[in-house]
């Protein structure tokens, strides 16, 4: 007996936001990525089909702290401390969409590197994968403050993606990507009225609301996953119902959250009946990750390969074109 | 809430004198300061004019296509200008209005199927003003029963209660909220519920208070469409305020600064 699905159709429709520029566009990437432009929730086809599917970036940072998970560590070994070759592989081996460059190192209480240090690390990265930016501030206000003008010029013209924006402290940054050229990302933390208090304050100082993408919170599978799911998916909703400072892409930073869960870093001696360490957290960054993917997340940050892996198939299989359609 | 500004009709002396003139800077220019205020649509009256009625009409919703790109509400009681109106209109359009008298329903039921337009249909008939909600409810069924003969999808219909001045049929303002939430009940999917909201003060001291207060209290009974006075900051205000009080719109504290959805 034939099924008929029930259709739904809204009045809003996302913006759709394109990081990255090429030569043509005043920059030097090779390829530009786009996402948003939805008039339906995610992976529902008959309602609406979403032109841009959801991509993975991979995150690579100037600096690891010393405890990093031992799994994490393994595959990126030889990488880490040469932020360039780190992002070299990930594009290369492990077929990243884009890369996330968190500047971890001018953080007063780690290495507290100079602003022109910072710069530096982007110029690399830059020069070595053909890939699109995302860049990511060490989360000290001050320290940020002082760093971000000097990378949005070392990246002048590349539209990155740049962030975090947070409502305690915005300002620099919107002018810093105003004057180069960059899209923001704007964070609030699990709260729907915050984050669209957040857009209103960078909208007001001039920044197109097609140049905003959202980071709704920091959350993991058992650590507050299904708070940040659904506000992730009321954003969505509000979009879709119009509200346009609710209506731009929105981005999950996964793989921080994700090791930081006991499950993907305590050893098997601790725990043998939760299995092989070696997959625990790959599985938990993964699993993490396809939530946010059906809460509408258009990026999703990740960091282990293996989990890369699953993600990147996840989105083939919830995108792929059902045979006989 | 859809919101359809009321600022072009030639009972305004200065949109008179523009149409006289021809001076399409001037309707340009209120045009796109009423889209500017919030409005989603825009209301098109010739007014009463010297001139043949459907060429004027159709200079300004030509005027008006010009400067915006929003749809329009083809406001006249005669349905040979409707007709012009709607032929101009480039975009999606809304007639404004037929009522429930069989006469205006033969006439403009099928210039809405037509031209694929809205239709704002007032709850009156050949009995005149309905006295209370109950008869307002009995001509909206009328309406929304022929609609649905004829073919109209029912979310075409904005179904318009009519409110009456406060300082002359007083008890009629309760009435009009009363009848709303009964409108949304006659079909699936259900009509929209409009108002001609500055008919409220109509000859009162206190137009912008009595017009906001009267407004908050109509959304808050359902209805979903006004032909109101964007230009009106404090009434939009209140339209937006109510419309977070409601749960429409996500409320921030900035939400006033943000453009209007």
């Amino acid at each position: 007996m034939p099924v008929e699905l029930m259709r739904e159709s809204w009045p809003g429709k996302i913006f759709t936001v394109t990081i990255g520029a090429t030569a043509a566009e005043g920059g030097t990437r090779a390829r530009t990525v786009t996402v948003g432009g939805h008039a339906a929730l995610p992976f529902l086809p008959g309602d609406a089909p979403s032109p841009h599917r959801p991509l993975v970036a991979m995150e690579v940072l100037d600096a690891v702290p010393p405890d990093w998970p031992e799994h994490l560590r393994g595959p990126l070994a030889d990488v880490i401390g040469a932020p360039a070759e780190w992002a070299r592989r990930c594009v290369d081996v492990y077929g990243a969409d884009l890369i996330c460059l968190r500047l971890q190192s001018p953080h007063p209480d780690w290495q507290d590197a100079s602003p022109d240090a910072a710069a530096a690390t982007v110029r690399a990265v830059l020069a070595a994968v053909p890939a699109p930016l995302i860049i990511v501030g060490c989360g000290h206000a001050d320290k940020d403050n002082e760093v971000w003008p000097r990378v949005t010029e070392a990246a002048k013209g590349e539209r990155c993606l740049v962030g975090v924006a947070v409502p305690e402290n915005y300002k620099t940054l919107v002018v810093a990507c105003l004057a180069d050229g960059h899209t923001i990302l704007a964070e609030a933390p699990i709260d729907v009225n915050i984050q669209k208090q957040l857009n209103i304050l960078i909208t007001e100082m001039g920044m197109p609301p097609d140049r905003i993408v959202l980071h709704p919170g920091n959350a993991s599978l058992g650590y507050g996953l299904e708070y940040e799911y659904s506000i992730m998916e009321r954003i969505r909703l509000a979009g879709l119902q119009g509200d346009k400072m609710l209506a731009q892409p929105m981005l999950a930073i996964v793989a921080d959250e994700a090791w930081k869960a006991k499950e993907a870093r305590l050893p098997e001696t601790a725990m043998p009946v939760w299995g092989a360490a070696a997959h625990r957290g790959p599985a938990w960054e993964a699993a993490t990750a396809a939530a946010f993917l059906q809460s509408g997340a258009d990026i999703v940050v990740l960091l282990h390969p293996e989990s890369v892996a699953a993600v990147k198939r996840a989105i083939a299989d919830l995108t792929a074109v059902p045979a006989g359609t | 809430m859809f919101v359809i500004g009321e600022r072009i009709n030639g009972m305004f002396r200065s949109v008179a004198r523009a149409i006289r003139e021809r001076d399409a800077n001037a309707i340009a220019d209120l045009a796109r300061r009423q889209v500017a205020g919030g409005a989603h649509a825009l209301d098109i009256n010739t007014g009463p004019t010297g001139e043949e009625p459907a060429e004027v009409m159709t200079w300004l919703v030509q005027t008006v296509q010009e400067a915006i790109d929003i749809p329009l509400s083809i406001d006249s009681p005669k349905p040979a200008v409707v007709a012009a109106g709607l032929r101009a209109c480039r975009g999606r359009a809304l007639i404004n209005s037929t009522t429930g008298a069989q006469e205006r329903l033969d006439a403009l039921l099928p210039l809405a199927q037509e031209f694929g337009a809205g239709l704002i249909a007032l709850t009156i008939d050949e009995r005149g003003i309905p006295r209370n909600a109950a008869a307002r409810a009995e001509i909206a069924l009328a309406i929304v029963a022929r609609a649905m003969e004829t073919g109209l999808p029912t979310d075409h219909l904005y179904l318009d209660p009519i409110v009456l001045p406060v300082n002359a049929a007083q008890d009629q303002c309760r009435e009009a909220l009363a009848a709303m939430p009964t409108f949304r009940t006659l079909c699936e999917p259900p009509p929209h519920i409009i108002i001609g909201l500055s008919n409220v003060s109509q000859g009162t001291a206190n137009r912008s208070l009595i017009n906001r207060t009267y407004l908050a209290m109509a959304q808050a009974c359902g209805c979903d469409a006004a032909i109101l006075d964007p230009l009106d900051k404090d009434l939009m205000d209140v339209l937006r305020t109510a419309g977070i009080l409601l749960n429409q719109e996500i409320y921030c504290d900035s939400y006033l600064q943000s453009q209007p959805a």
